[in-house]
């Protein structure tokens, strides 16, 4: 429908912006039945889908290791963190149902490429000191990234967020302690610990918190612009609370001391305290980098979307007996069991 | 004649014979006894959970993936409490994860249908459906006897399977009455994996000791409402049990199948690889 459609309709969206802008400026919540601008309904759609979709790559680095995991405890923890994961992929795609999409074609989309997941996963899982790295340090990256969205404006993603949170906080704790066992225990488990971090520890700085969107961020006038007004028009909808490089800083001021009490380097010689600014400093994110990480055109980028495709290709047999099966029950009395 | 190359063990291997080497010739002591059990008890648990396992990220939906996922690690947790006990009662201190981990393939004890390798989403629901309905059974019955330990676990394993159960019932029922080509499968999963139940029911000297001492139930009696219970999940699918003409065994024994190598390699690849290492 056209906003000019007639000037009663007109004086009624406006209105209804009125109001939500109103909501917004008083830090009130969106729900579903409210009137909402397209422009933050469709950001919402991208965003929410795009955390789906990460949650539910992210299984594939850590799902590799379940079969190998060195001890039972640690494959019970891993077992339950990857079924967390897919618990969390799928609150959110509940959250982005609300936004009147289906969750079937979000998939299709990832399937297709025109959705994306994070490229934080597009990196491998190399051996078993990757699974605490990932969950210490991605993990770690994503509760920063995701506490201020247990406030965020639209009310079933935020209240998905708060379920979400609660668990990527014991998943930090748990691949912390991970590294530290690794840490305490043979040289050989020590190196292989402190060669995941190196690996790791990029993604989770760069990729976990997206480009940077101030210039203090080191971003220049090129990467930074763009970056920016999306962040501004995020925080305008209280969908963000902050940019990008505020919550980059909070991960880097968090994950110094704990690498130092596991005895561990970052691999960033830049990191050092600065008094002044009462936080870390560190090498700013070369987003140039990492855009190549971000492209399709890597052998992860393809073989997480592949994985994914052949799982939904091979269940599909399985999708459409359930849906017969569903179908044909609604007539069926017997169907109670 | 055994017809098919499935059945890595035929009649003519030896059979409990190697099984009472194992636990010694003459009548060992009870806990020799029960630690042989509780080995294969676990084993078949760690070997399940182990296969289910592989299917995480490739389920057919995200929610699958969830249920699988929770079934392996309830799975993994009655591994843990049984290899524990196990460990305890054979005199060789060993721990859980000795005995995860650093076993040779041959003194693993699961029954050949936990590790059936693959197949495709039908076969995991037929082996699910053949596992829970048996085990759900067993450890109900674990739930009565004497040790007071082994009665907690198996009562708690028992609740827990049970929804395990529950999962394998609405699975048969949905992929047998769903589309011509989901009950083909289902039928097809049927066939695949049930000349394999017979081996969880089979009873040794061994086995025979322990039941007769009245320390642990013995699973053979509680064959027949098994059958009936599969029976009556499975008609309500639309289907019916297979009746093979012959029947695998020697998992009990150590007798494995050529994919069983792979898994255990799988298994304890990163434990093997640091030797002195803790985690
Ligand atoms: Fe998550
Ligand atoms: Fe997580």
């Amino acid at each position: 429908m056209s906003a000019s459609a007639t000037p009663a309709a007109s004086a009624e969206q406006d209105e209804a912006l009125a109001h939500f802008d109103a909501l917004i400026a008083e830090g009130g919540t969106i729900e579903p039945r409210d009137w909402m601008p397209d422009g933050y309904r469709r950001m919402l759609i991208r965003q929410i889908a795009q955390h789906a979709h990460s949650e539910i790559i992210g299984m594939q680095p850590e799902g590799a290791w379940l079969t190998r995991a060195p001890s039972l405890h640690r494959k019970s923890v891993l077992i339950a963190k990857v079924q967390d994961e897919a618990g969390h992929g799928l609150y959110l795609y509940s959250a982005a149902e609300t936004l009147g999409v289906d969750r079937a074609d979000l998939l299709d989309a990832l399937h297709r490429g025109q959705q994306r997941a994070s490229a934080t996963f597009n990196h491998p899982a190399l051996t078993w000191a990757d699974t605490g790295a990932i969950a210490w340090l991605t993990d770690g990256a994503a509760v920063i990234n995701q506490a201020p969205l247990c406030r965020t404006s639209y009310g079933p993603y935020a209240r998905a967020m708060r379920r979400v949170c609660q668990e990527e906080a014991f998943h930090v704790r748990q691949g912390y302690d991970l590294m530290r066992a690794l840490c305490e225990g043979t040289p050989e488990q020590k190196a292989m610990a402190q060669d995941a971090v190196n690996r790791w520890w990029l993604p989770a700085v760069a990729l976990m918190f997206g480009p940077p969107d101030t210039a203090a961020g080191g971003a220049d006038a090129r990467t930074a612009a763009p970056g920016a007004a999306v962040s501004r028009r995020a925080m305008a909808w209280g969908i963000k609370r902050h940019t990008n490089d505020e919550l980059r800083q909070r991960f880097v001021d968090q994950c110094v001391p704990q690498a130092e009490r596991l005895g561990l380097t970052l691999p960033d010689r830049a990191i050092r305290w600065n008094e002044e600014r009462g936080h870390y400093d560190f090498t700013p994110v070369d987003w140039d980098v990492y855009r190549q990480a971000l492209g399709d055109e890597t052998h992860w980028a393809r073989q997480r979307i592949a994985h994914r495709r052949t799982a939904h290709e091979d269940g599909a047999w399985v999708r459409e007996a359930a849906a017969a099966y569903a179908a044909r029950a609604d007539t069926a009395p017997e169907e109670t069991a | 004649m055994t017809t098919t190359s499935d059945a890595p063990a035929n009649p003519t291997t030896p059979g409990p014979a190697v099984v009472a080497a194992v636990g010694g010739g003459t009548a060992p002591a009870p806990d020799a006894d029960l630690a042989v059990h509780l080995l294969r008890l676990g084993d078949d648990a760690l070997v399940l959970g182990q296969r289910l396992c592989q299917w995480i990220t490739r389920a057919p939906t995200v929610e699958e993936d969830l249920a699988l996922s929770n079934i392996a690690l309830d799975l993994i947790g009655h591994a843990r409490v049984l290899l524990d006990r196990a460990g305890r009662l054979d005199g060789t201190g060993r721990t859980e994860d000795d005995l995860a981990f650093t076993r040779p393939e041959r003194e693993f004890t699961n029954a050949l249908l936990t590790e059936l390798p693959g197949g495709d989403f039908a076969v995991t629901v037929a082996r699910q459906l053949a596992y829970t309905h048996y085990a759900v059974l067993y450890y109900e019955a674990l739930a009565g006897c004497a040790d007071a330990e082994l009665a907690a676990f198996g009562a708690r394993a028992a609740k827990e399977v049970a929804f395990h159960r529950l999962h394998a019932d609405r699975w048969i029922l949905r992929l047998g009455r769903g589309t011509p080509k989901s009950a083909r499968r289902m039928r097809l999963g049927l066939e695949r994996v049930w000349p394999y139940t017979g081996e969880l029911f089979d009873e040794d000297d061994v086995m025979r000791r322990l039941a007769a001492s009245g320390t642990v139930p013995s699973p053979a009696p509680l064959r027949p409402a098994w059958e009936r219970r599969v029976t009556e999940v499975v008609a309500r699918a639309g289907l019916t049990v297979p009746a093979p003409s012959w029947s695998a065994r020697g998992g009990r024994d150590g007798l494995h199948t050529e994919e069983f190598g792979p898994l255990i390699a799988e298994l304890q690849s990163v434990h093997r690889q640091f030797p002195g290492g803790t985690w």
